[in-house]
């Protein structure tokens, strides 16, 4: 390779790296180390959904037939395209096209306020059916029948647990798709006006990773709520 | 197209991969919810769980680029992995054993 130092450094290049490819080394792997303290932030959540559906999973499995199979998988492929034109914004930084990295960038918030607003129709019919713990919750849609009432309520604060795992779980992962989406509004104008090219698309390369995360965390989430326990039985 | 010296090098993935890693991760989830519908007792969650982690594995792989990151970031990830599966592990080795 030639050695061209009269060569000026890039717009993007900060003083304290050597070149553009140390820089995005760097940072990449920090967006990383974030993404693992996000693994474990999620992870206790998960954790302890492990033990309270292994203490009580009939509960767990009563808990998921009220949740919208059909909603959850439309939410599901919506979050699946949602990756989609994220890896597509990338694509089009790495290739210069700033346009592009604009319209697919606005194609995943718009994919992403889809999933939060089905998710928002989802939550109003869990309101509406008396499934939200300690504001609005039945214990008797619990009971089956001949159902003994001590039993019927420890099995009705099982399903209240399933259903604070719910919230507390799909409520973070939505949290995290409004800030993710919040920040991506922040590179809309710089990635139209061609600020990202062949040379310098950290941003949006590290955008792409954080967003791919909550698709992820998703893909667990998905199984984990609305699968359980078979439903053709029921 | 004139690159500057201290040019970024790295991999472009052709969109095409992503199209069809897109395709597959429909099919697996259409999959898991049909899945889901058969009773297999235990299975079913095994068979849940082993689907949820392909699809997890595909994104990572293709849309998250690890397959051609660095050594590096393949140990981070391992750090997430492995300080997990100790959270998981022993806690279940806890409640499991009461």
């Amino acid at each position: 390779m030639s050695t061209d130092h009269a060569a000026p450094a890039h717009s993007a290049l900060r003083h304290h790296f050597d070149t553009l490819d140390q820089q995005r080394d760097a940072s990449l792997l920090g967006m990383w180390a974030f993404l693992v303290t996000e693994v474990l932030f999620f992870g206790g959540l998960f954790l302890a959904y492990t033990i309270y559906r292994m203490s009580y999973p009939a509960a767990f499995a009563a808990g998921s037939h009220h949740l919208n199979i059909v909603l959850g998988c439309i939410n599901t492929a919506v979050l699946i395209g949602s990756s989609l034109t994220m890896a597509l914004a990338v694509f089009a930084a790495q290739q210069g096209n700033g346009r592009n990295v604009a319209r697919f960038l606005l194609a995943t918030m718009f994919l992403g306020t889809m999933f939060l607003g089905i998710k928002a129709i989802e939550w109003t019919h869990d309101y509406e059916e008396s499934l939200i713990p300690g504001l609005a919750f039945d214990a008797k849609i619990w009971a089956h029948e001949g159902m003994p009432p001590l039993e019927a309520k420890q099995f009705a604060g099982e399903g209240e647990l399933f259903f604070v795992l719910y919230f507390s779980m799909t409520g973070l992962h939505g949290a995290h798709m409004i800030i993710g989406m919040a920040v991506m509004a922040f590179y809309l104008r710089p990635a139209w006006h061609g600020r990202y090219s062949r040379d310098y698309y950290t941003p949006i390369e590290g955008l792409g990773l954080y967003w791919h995360f909550v698709d992820v965390v998703w893909i667990f989430l998905f199984p984990l709520f609305y699968l359980v326990g078979t439903r053709g039985s029921h | 197209m004139q690159r500057a010296e201290n040019a970024m090098h790295e991999y472009t993935a052709a969109p095409r991969i992503y199209f069809i890693i897109f395709a597959a991760l429909m099919i697996l989830t259409a999959t898991t919810v049909g899945v889901s519908f058969i009773e297999l007792g235990q299975l079913n969650l095994t068979v849940a769980l082993a689907i949820a982690g392909t699809k997890a594995l595909l994104v990572l792989l293709f849309f998250m680029h690890l397959i051609h990151s660095n050594r590096l970031t393949w140990i981070a990830i391992a750090g997430a992995v492995y300080f997990f599966a100790i959270m998981i592990v022993l806690t279940i080795s806890d409640y499991a054993t009461r």
